[in-house]
């Protein structure tokens, strides 16, 4: 049966159904939702809830928690991320598995609390210091983010990495019907031998650790993070492709924007302008062959990448077109959101 | 009847054993161990009570005491 | 004749790196003592700070997070929260503790985390070389205060027992010495009684460790012994701060 939910209440129910057992999560708007329901949600299932001081806690909790083998997750938003940004490199270093939420809003500096995508480089490039990745997904609906937050602790899990669910205020604020999962049975998950639980001993003692002082030492855990990186790409890509197959002009975007985009797809095509949309799910692993494919198509003349933000993602969509095709550009800023209306006249006018 | 084991390759010859002796029957070597340290010896072994104040104040555990 | 002093089971096989003379050498085994004559062999976690300590995990026979510069409180919460039957501790230096980590170790205390944490105070940042710490004494020397700390420069030394002590989380808080054998016996007491809280579910527990650095205070391992005694035992009374009975 569906229900009517809200974002940020719905991803934390399906955080819940899907094992999360320690939420560690700081106030900043707009993911409050998500430690408020956790903060009782937890309780009622016997997991940790903390309130922690600052993201940076947080992050550190998260770290704690999930070394010691639970399912650990944190919610923030662009600047609490940013603060973040050193626990999460050390969580990559020291290959645990985790789930953060970035509700993003825009910025730079405070910024502001409207919905904005500009955190795509510190989400998909690293965003902190050193050699590392994780698996970042950009919703468009809540359903969508609710079956991607319900499979995340098992893709943690699975690549031992973080994965990052990356909304903006209207994918968290957003009410919308959705169907819930089951609740895993989090007893019957399996064992994590390298966790810290307390009974390691001699040969069977435990370390979480990122330090590595030798530098072939290090070198081959930058090298074993890289090749899980190369199994994402080839095992973890979501894309979805609407009307690439005749298009003329491939209109991309991802999250709440992909969804806006595919609006102004169906309004062009009733225009009588053949369109098409490329909506990244996942944005690290990023889906370079579905653009690679659309440009190798004679009929797709041209790209349009729409972000709010002032073009990050388009970086990534210059490099998969490689060229072949001209890459355009349209943003908003500073909360402004693009409508379908912004992007059909963007076509009209600019852009056909 | 006390005795010391002074695990010698292990120590630093920091001395910190040396000064909380209370027969005063410890000191430094004059050679160096395998890591360039001068360390630790007994002299006077049979003065020895087994007190354990050397091992109890050494940072790096190189004494073991049996009495 | 029987052994009556070797080296705990609860320590690895793996040598100290810790310079000659340093005290953070005593303060491992005092916790490993305890650890295994509280019979903890198997459910006990320890949390490594940045700083000297970092290599904590190398040394401690159990289960061993790293933990990044400052936030080990952090870390030993959650790890403590997620297993409430495992002994928690945290191993911190003072420039990790009480500068960088001054919030993650003022919520953990408040929030009476039932967790123990080892803190060492030896006045100075050793790792890195030798730089002025927040218990860096007035007139002390330091890289970044070479002609002394001076307070209306540099600030003042904090005193993080009595302050953390004002708090209602805490269930213990004592300062000790390793200056010498009486005030070593003593502190492995102090840590029985913080683990023995930790057991007893009474929360949050803090045991400062007034410790010596001769490499960076340019002193013989003995002169940096007195200096501990004589210098910073005024400025860092020892005692006990806080106890709920």
């Amino acid at each position: 049966m569906k229900k009517l939910m809200k974002g940020n209440e719905a991803i934390a129910e399906a955080a819940v159904r899907g094992g999360c057992r320690a939420f560690f999560g700081y106030p900043i708007t707009p993911q409050n939702e998500i430690p408020e329901y956790m903060s009782w949600r937890q309780f009622e299932v016997g997991g940790a809830f903390v309130q922690a001081e600052s993201e940076v806690a947080a992050i550190n909790m998260v770290y704690g928690a999930a070394g010691a083998g639970a399912r650990a997750m944190t919610s923030s938003s662009s600047p609490g991320i940013s603060l973040k940004q050193e626990g999460i490199s050390y969580i990559c270093g020291a290959e645990l598995p985790c789930v953060i939420v970035n509700m993003v809003r825009c910025g730079p500096g405070l910024g502001g609390i409207q919905p904005a995508q500009s955190d795509y480089f510190q989400s998909v490039k690293g965003g902190g210091h050193g050699d590392y990745r994780m698996l970042v997904y950009g919703p468009a609906s809540v359903q969508e983010a609710v079956d991607i937050m319900y499979t995340a602790f098992d893709k943690a899990d699975k690549y031992r990495m973080p994965v990052m669910i990356l909304g903006d205020g209207m994918l968290g604020q957003i009410m919308e019907a959705v169907e819930l999962p089951e609740m895993v049975d989090v007893a019957s998950l399996p064992k994590k031998e390298w966790a810290t639980t307390g009974e390691g001993h001699g040969a069977t003692r435990r370390i979480i650790n990122s330090l590595y002082i030798q530098p072939d030492a290090l070198e081959e855990v930058n090298n074993r993070l890289f090749s899980r990186y190369k199994e994402l790409a080839d095992k973890e890509v979501m894309v979805e492709e609407y009307m690439v197959s005749d298009a003329e002009i491939i209109i991309t975007g991802y999250g709440t924007v992909g969804r806006v985009a595919k609006s102004a797809v169906n309004q062009l095509r009733e225009k009588g302008i053949k369109a098409g949309l490329i909506r990244p799910v996942t944005l690290f692993p990023f889906p370079a062959a579905a653009y690679e494919r659309a440009a190798s198509q004679d009929n797709v003349k041209q790209f349009l990448c729409v972000e709010l933000s002032m073009g990050q993602m388009v970086e990534d969509v210059r490099l998969s077109v490689n060229g072949k095709k001209p890459v355009k550009f349209f943003g908003r800023s500073g909360g402004n959101v693009v409508t379908p209306d912004d992007i059909v006249s963007v076509v009209m006018n600019e852009v056909k | 009847m006390a005795s010391i084991k002074i695990s010698r390759e292990s120590c630093k010859g920091c001395g910190l054993c040396v000064r909380v002796c209370p027969k005063k029957i410890l000191r430094l070597s004059k050679e160096s161990n395998n890591s360039g340290y001068f360390a630790v010896e007994i002299f006077a072994p049979e003065s020895c009570t087994g007190c354990a104040s050397c091992a109890v104040m050494c940072p790096d555990c190189v004494i073991e005491v049996e009495r | 004749m029987a052994t009556v002093f070797k080296k705990t089971d609860m320590l690895t096989e793996v040598p100290f790196h810790y310079c000659p003379g340093c005290t953070h050498g005593i303060a491992h085994r005092l916790v490993a003592e305890v650890l295994d004559e509280m019979g903890c062999q198997n459910n006990v976690v320890g949390v490594a700070p940045v700083g000297c300590a970092v290599f904590a995990y190398n040394y401690f026979n159990c289960d061993m997070q790293q933990a990044s510069h400052g936030r080990a409180p952090a870390v030993a919460s959650a790890i403590k929260r997620v297993a409430p039957q495992n002994i928690v501790f945290a191993y911190q230096g003072d420039g990790d503790l009480a500068s960088i980590g001054m919030a993650e170790i003022v919520h953990s205390a408040s929030r009476g985390d039932n967790i123990t944490v080892v803190f060492i105070n030896n006045a100075i940042y050793g790792m890195t070389g030798g730089q002025m710490a927040p218990t860096t004494l007035i007139g002390q020397t330091s890289t970044t205060c070479p002609g002394g700390r001076c307070a209306a420069q540099n600030g003042n030394p904090i005193r993080v027992c009595e302050m953390l002590a004002t708090l209602d989380g805490p269930a213990y808080i004592e300062r000790v010495s390793l200056a010498d054998v009486p005030s070593i016996r003593k502190a492995k007491k102090a840590l029985q009684k913080a683990f023995n809280c930790q057991k007893e579910g009474k929360g949050f527990t803090l045991i400062e460790m007034l410790s010596s650095c001769p490499t960076n205070w340019k002193m013989t391992p003995e002169q940096a012994l007195d200096y501990t005694k004589n210098e910073m035992q005024q400025i860092f009374p020892l005692g006990v701060f806080k106890e709920v009975k």
